[in-house]
């Protein structure tokens, strides 16, 4: 049917347009508002590329360095956006190497969608060159994934892949689409998805349950809240504010929920869980009601569930049923977006000062302080560590900067002495701890929050995993800011190994190349610190730089984080050394 | 925590690949499927799955979570065997001969309330429709005698209670 039989038939004008398949993925692209998108050109996505050449005005393709660091560069664009990330790629191994980015993104609930080309439908099934069958391979990693075999299909499903991946709790939707489908000539309408009828993104919150917990929250005498990434993909940091401050309730953050509550907030506890702070951690075990709010209940931040938190009552408030009772027991669960929910509960909260409560966080918080945080920012020995690295930066940027941390001991001194100021500003892997998550993901939150400073704190290791990253910075001319951590070790391997395994270093000691050579290779301004009176300055030197610029610090070798709750210990056995 | 016989019925879109992603969250949990039946139901384009396991309530109801919370997914319930009726089909071939030689296994057949479908000359089929274990009765009478061929298909079952998808698709669109 062309343009003109539409017409006739309907007896009206309507405009339909008769493109190709691929020209219309860059118009849904684009009803949908992306202005950027990462990915890797290859025969069964040429397609496409040709019409983004078209549209490059219109929308912007990161032309990144292998489809991992896509995948990557599209979650720190969704996580600090709020927007949906999306990343595309070529059939085979184009579409394989999104696999570990789009597992990260489904357990940390990121919004992206992924768009692979699929050798032409006649072809299926016949092991044709550069074919896998990755719709059965993202299956169990995606929230929803399909696969396009006919052009006429294209608005409809990535309209819904769209709603999909940014509705309910977040996560990675795939579409892959036959070389045949994107060559193939339809008449192009746009309709965004606002319902799917199996699909019930948002569970309706029940008013008997936000009363059960106003009871309960009301009657505490030592309320806890543990707040996830929950209050910041519903936008409810607000919200979180008022029920902590109007109840007087000490909260501590997940690793993903880091930044919803200022870190300078009175009643901000600091963060739970394995390398968390000492004064939530041994008070899960004290308070009387805790209050979970848009988070999991991960092992990490729970230890042994056996004795997490038995002496109190539990509330959850989540948007996900699956979550209710998964790990931990609620008395109360409160379901819906906790925007909704914590909104409803806060006029029903009454006033209230807990003060003893507060002097137990205060006299632990002070424990944690002379023995772990003070020594840690300000070392006698002489070597640099992470910790005063990153208290260089807080300095510079005023709290003010969005941290991309990769995974390790670099991670861990990030979220731990890093301060934020507002919220969306951590972006690391939490759930799956991707190594190589940090270098592209920071490429995509600064295209994400181009007004904001973006530091990726990184490990030796981990840099190395996705290195290549560093031709997209070249190319794109993204000013992000990266701070390599050296210690010359797989440091958090071998911090287990030291503590566990008897000082067996297997395997986790690394010889480096010169990686200011390297970056420099790649035309980006670098420099190395190996002692404490050049810090500061250099720190100060790459955040005024309006590029893109490279710091590495030569830190102690065998430093390690505390506390730590070893694993399968109970939350109160924190070890502060 | 005590494992038992659950009938899990899923309500689905007729989507392609939802077999395989419903699947794979038994796997993921490394828990055994025992049989499982898809079929299409009252419903147009909807698709009804009857997964039976032996697992854990606590297994049984976290997994129904992660069912529901599939996109395709329309509904999830789980029931033990006292909240269902249930049934599954088996069908045994025998040799011919057998059937004129061996008085008895008329008479087996004659108290197991089976049916003999088809007869040719080489082999006659039974059929026979019940609870697992009457199958397995079924089975165990025949098998000294020789059983050529046996297949045993899903269990399919209905709740004794309602179950209102054509409602909760009417309201999950309003
Ligand atoms: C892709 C991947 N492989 C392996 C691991 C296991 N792992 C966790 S932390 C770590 C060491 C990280 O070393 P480095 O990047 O140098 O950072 P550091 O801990 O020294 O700060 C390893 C190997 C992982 N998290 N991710």
């Amino acid at each position: 049917m062309n343009t003109e039989t539409v017409k006739i038939k309907q007896g009206k004008t309507k405009t339909t347009q008769r493109i190709s398949g691929s020209e219309a993925i860059i118009k849904c692209l684009l009803a949908e508002g992306v202005d950027v998108l990462y990915g890797y050109p290859g025969g069964a996505i040429m397609p496409v590329y040709d019409e983004l050449y078209k549209y490059q005005d219109k929308i912007h393709h990161v032309l990144t360095r292998h489809e991992q660091g896509a995948i990557h560069a599209a979650q720190g664009y969704a996580r600090v956006s709020g927007k949906a990330g999306v990343a595309i790629a070529t059939s085979g191994p184009g579409a394989t190497n999104l696999i570990t980015g789009i597992a990260d993104a489904q357990i940390d609930s990121t919004p992206v969608v992924c768009i692979t080309g699929q050798v032409s439908s006649h072809l299926l099934g016949s092991d044709a060159f550069q074919e896998t069958d990755i719709v059965s391979i993202s299956t169990p990693v995606t929230k929803w994934n399909y696969q396009i075999t006919k052009s006429s299909e294209i608005p409809e499903i990535l309209a819904k892949a769209f709603y999909i991946a940014k509705s309910g709790r977040p996560g990675p939707v795939l579409i892959d689409i036959t070389k045949d489908a994107q060559f193939g000539e339809f008449d192009f309408e746009y309709k965004k998805c606002e319902k799917i009828r199996s699909y019930n993104p948002v569970p309706k919150m029940d008013m008997a349950q936000v009363k059960a917990a106003a009871e309960l929250i009301n009657k505490a005498k030592k309320p806890f809240i543990v707040l996830g990434q929950g209050v910041i993909l519903a936008n409810a940091e607000e919200e979180l504010k008022s029920l902590v401050e109007k109840a007087d309730i000490p909260a501590a953050s997940t690793l993903l929920g880091l930044s919803a509550l200022p870190t300078e907030h009175e009643l901000n506890m600091g963060m739970v869980g394995m390398h968390g702070h000492y004064a939530p951690n041994v008070l899960t075990n004290d308070c009387d009601v805790l209050i979970a709010i848009g988070m999991r209940f991960d092992d990490r931040v729970t230890g042994n569930l056996e004795t997490y938190a038995k002496q109190a009552k539990v509330i959850h408030f989540d948007i996900d049923p699956s979550e209710i009772d998964k790990n931990v027991k609620t008395d109360v669960a409160v379901l819906g977006t906790v925007k909704e929910t914590l909104s409803a509960l806060i006029p029903l909260i009454n006033p209230n000062k807990n003060e003893e409560w507060h002097k137990k966080f205060k006299d632990l918080h002070q424990i944690e302080h002379e023995e772990v945080i003070h020594p840690e920012i300000n070392p006698t020995k002489e070597k640099l560590t992470m910790g005063e690295v990153i208290n260089a930066i807080n300095k510079e940027t005023n709290g003010e900067a969005i941290i991309v941390s990769d995974v390790g001991q670099n991670q861990m001194f990030a979220s731990r002495y890093a301060d934020f100021k507002q919220s969306k500003s951590v972006v690391t892997s939490g759930g799956l701890g991707t190594m190589g998550f940090s270098l592209p993901a920071s490429i995509g939150a600064k295209m994400g929050a181009p007004e904001r400073e973006v530091v990726a704190i990184i490990g030796d290791g981990g840099f190395q995993m996705t290195i290549q990253e560093l031709g997209t910075i070249l190319q794109t001319k993204v000013p992000v800011k990266m701070v390599v951590l050296n210690n010359e070790f797989l440091g958090m391997v071998r911090q287990w190994q030291e503590l566990f395994f008897d000082k067996r270093y297997a395997s986790t000691v690394m010889t480096n190349p010169n990686f200011i050579k390297i970056v420099e290779g790649y035309g980006i301004q670098a420099k190395r610190v190996t002692k404490r009176e050049n810090l500061s300055n250099a720190v100060s030197e790459m955040i005024a730089s309006n590029e893109p610029y490279f710091l590495e610090v030569i830190v102690e070798k065998e430093g390690n984080v505390f506390p730590m709750i070893p694993s399968g210990a109970t939350v109160s056995d924190v070890r502060l050394k | 925590m005590k494992k038992e016989i659950y009938t899990i019925s899923v309500y689905t879109e007729n989507n392609l690949g939802l077999l395989n992603r419903i699947a794979t969250l038994f796997i993921k949990r490394h828990i055994n499927i025992e049989s499982l039946t898809v079929s299409s139901t009252e419903i147009d384009n909807v698709s009804r799955f009857i997964i039976v396991a032996f697992i854990t309530e606590d297994q049984v109801k976290k997994i129904i979570g992660q069912i529901e919370k599939q996109v395709d997914v329309i509904k999830a319930y789980y029931h033990t065997n006292e909240e269902s009726i249930y049934i599954q089909s088996a069908l045994f071939k025998v040799k011919s001969s057998l059937l004129f030689d061996e008085r008895q296994i008329q008479n087996i057949i004659k108290k197991s309330n089976s049916q003999i479908v088809t007869v040719s000359r080489e082999f006659f089929v039974i059929e026979k429709s019940g609870r697992k274990e009457e199958i397995d009765k079924l089975y165990n009478e025949l098998a000294p005698f020789g059983i050529m061929q046996f297949v045993r298909s899903g269990r399919i079952s209905v709740t004794k209670e309602e179950m209102k998808i054509s409602e909760i698709l009417k309201k999950q669109l309003n």
